[in-house]
């Protein structure tokens, strides 16, 4: 009869210490998850309440927001032949990007394969541009977009080979190509990067196999490295159009946007009109059109490919 | 008969690698050009610049480097760009760290949905959040407490837009880790912080410092975040101060590319460094997760 009493006591501790676990359990997953949680909560969900609620004022950043006008921004925005454009540059820069930039980056990354003599100092040397600055990147390329050339390099080259010199940056039709040509230069080597990251997870078997069945280089490309490099691409083709759809420091840098509107983007123009003009309701209701196209592209990326691959946001 | 008419075999080797260097050493030199004429022009007169662009400084002229290295206001820049380097990395992987190993190895009610509440910050990046945050500062300063014009807005600010893409490859790595060790590790009476600090901390140390050497660069490099925060000049950072100084002094071609030279060499000798881990950082973010 007293084994009773004991079996019960013993029970209790076990129960107390489950109890103590769980209590620790808890505190732990509080203390670890605040600061990320307050950080985030504040810097970013909140912002994009508040500019929801912004954007329905005509609102100069003086005093409180009072004047409230409905969703009248948004139509403003939406019919504004100056972000019309800029869509359209930022259309032009997906395009050429996806067109010319990440095929061009394959074709280097496919090149070097994987044991080629010096495959790593080709890859230190094609990423070296990536960890530049936006800012600096910027400025090297305005000295050699000069329009001058006696000082512009490009333009120097042009004109030894008989050619008319370009004004790269003050040309309203030739702007935009001249920056997606600096963009592809800096980021190029990134692509490169997480093609040759696919390409060595591709075994090697594979392609051997093939090529004793008679495949040579060309099929090997389009029948076997392309389709397994399948979910590489999709997330290289994400970032690169998640990338230029925010694109503004280097085209802030070089143009502000201009001549004439001629290279704004999206970020250049709810820029312009928050910190420039200073019209805050106007520029939040730019932001959330901009955060909306971000959305909708992820979620069609995730619809489309089922499993996420791309994680970071850079 | 046959295989003596063939082209031999080492040639049919060496054609193609040729061709292939032939363009791997164009598109090295396509890299390099920028990047070369600015070191070229950073060591030139403006009177050499304006006479020969583009050509081999000779001699070289130490002059604009010296008359920027001289001026307090350019040391000055590289301190405040230190300092919020240094704090936003110190802050950005400690804090991922601590909320990715919840993700990854801890149970609890609502997880998921935090989870995906994280993931938002992926869709709206900082170019695009920039007004938004900017409303938030103000905001907060209203409140009393100071953001505007203080480095530690700039670091708040960058730590947080950071952290969607960071939480996500650590707790990756987290993963990882085989929940075997997990389990021994409770058993013998580890408390959870003692297996966080002393058992997972320690193996994914190379991880740490991949995001870490990610976040240097990223926060280095910013410019948007200190452009709209910090107003005082003697708090500009550097990438904030080139832009100035470009456009102060725009007209001089060789003292602009002394000064641009000056502010990026820094990132290009950490980045022979630090390949190794900026590499694994991204291909790790970017393929697996």
């Amino acid at each position: 009869m007293q084994f009773l009493p004991v079996a019960k006591q013993k029970l209790n501790l076990a129960k107390n210490t489950m109890n103590g676990r769980r209590t620790q359990d808890r505190i732990v997953i509080a203390l670890f998850l605040l600061p990320a949680l307050i950080l985030f909560l504040l810097f970013v969900i909140y912002p994009i309440f508040r500019s929801v609620y912004f954007s329905t004022f005509d609102w100069k950043g003086f005093g409180p927001a009072v004047d409230y006008i409905g969703l009248d921004n948004y139509k403003k925005i939406l019919t504004d032949e100056v972000f019309l454009k800029a869509i359209k540059n930022v259309l032009i820069i997906i395009t050429l990007s996806l067109g010319l930039q990440l095929p061009l980056a394959l074709i280097l990354a496919v090149l070097v394969g994987r044991d080629l003599p010096g495959r790593s100092l080709f890859r230190t040397i094609f990423f070296l541009p990536y960890v530049l600055s936006e800012v600096n990147t910027g400025i090297m390329w305005m000295l050699l977009y000069n329009a001058d050339p006696t000082r512009g390099f490009i333009n120097s080259i042009m004109v030894q080979l008989g050619f008319e010199p370009i004004a790269w940056l003050a040309d309203m039709n030739v702007v935009i190509f001249a920056i997606f040509i600096t963009l592809t230069w800096k980021y190029f080597g990134f692509h490169m990067l997480l093609y040759l990251t696919g390409l060595q997870n591709i075994p090697k078997e594979i392609e051997e196999a093939a090529r004793i069945d008679g495949a040579n280089s060309i099929q090997n490309f389009f029948y076997i490295t392309l389709p397994l490099l399948g979910s590489t691409i999709k997330t290289s083709v994400y970032m690169s159009v998640l990338g230029s759809i925010q694109q503004f420091v280097l085209v802030w840098v070089m143009t502000r946007g201009g001549p004439v509107n001629a290279s704004e983007t999206m970020a250049t123009y709810m820029y312009r009109f928050g910190f420039v003009r200073y019209q805050l309701g106007y520029g939040s209701a730019v932001a959330i059109i901009m955060f909306i196209l971000c959305m909708i592209f992820s979620l069609l990326y995730q619809a489309l490919t089922r499993k996420p691959d791309y994680i970071t946001g850079l | 008969m046959g295989k003596y008419l063939t082209t031999p075999r080492w040639i049919q080797k060496v054609i193609p690698r040729i061709i292939i260097y032939v363009f791997l050493i164009s598109a090295t030199i396509m890299i390099f050009i920028p990047i070369v004429i600015l070191l070229f022009g950073s060591v030139k007169t403006t009177g050499q610049m304006y006479s020969h662009p583009y050509s081999i400084p000779n001699p070289p002229n130490w002059e604009n480097i010296l008359l920027i290295l001289s001026t307090p206001s350019f040391w000055n820049m590289l301190k405040n760009s230190l300092i919020v380097m240094v704090a936003t990395t110190g802050g950005t992987v400690s804090i991922c760290a601590l909320a990715a190993f919840v993700f990854a190895r801890m149970q609890f009610r609502g997880k998921n949905f935090l989870f995906n509440l994280f993931t938002i910050g992926l869709m709206f990046p900082i170019n695009v959040a920039i007004l938004p945050v900017y409303f938030v500062l103000r905001q907060l300063e209203l409140m009393g407490i100071p953001m505007i014009d203080q480095l530690w807005g700039v670091i708040l600010v960058q730590i947080a837009f950071q952290l969607s893409g960071n939480i996500m490859i650590l707790r990756g790595f987290f993963t990882a880790v085989p929940t075997d060790l997990q389990d021994v590790a409770y058993m013998d009476g580890c408390t959870n912080f003692d297996f966080f600090w002393r058992i997972m901390l320690p193996l994914v140390k190379p991880s740490l410092s991949a995001v870490g050497a990610l976040v240097m660069i990223a926060s280095w490099n910013d410019l948007l975040v200190p452009l709209i925060v910090l107003n005082s000049n003697q708090l500009w950072t550097l990438p904030l101060g080139t832009m100035q100084f470009q456009g102060q002094y725009g007209q001089d071609l060789a003292l602009v590319s002394a000064f641009v030279a000056l502010s990026a060499i820094p990132t290009i000798i950490f980045y022979f460094f630090a390949e190794r881990q900026i590499v694994s950082g991204l291909t790790a973010g970017a393929v697996k997760g």
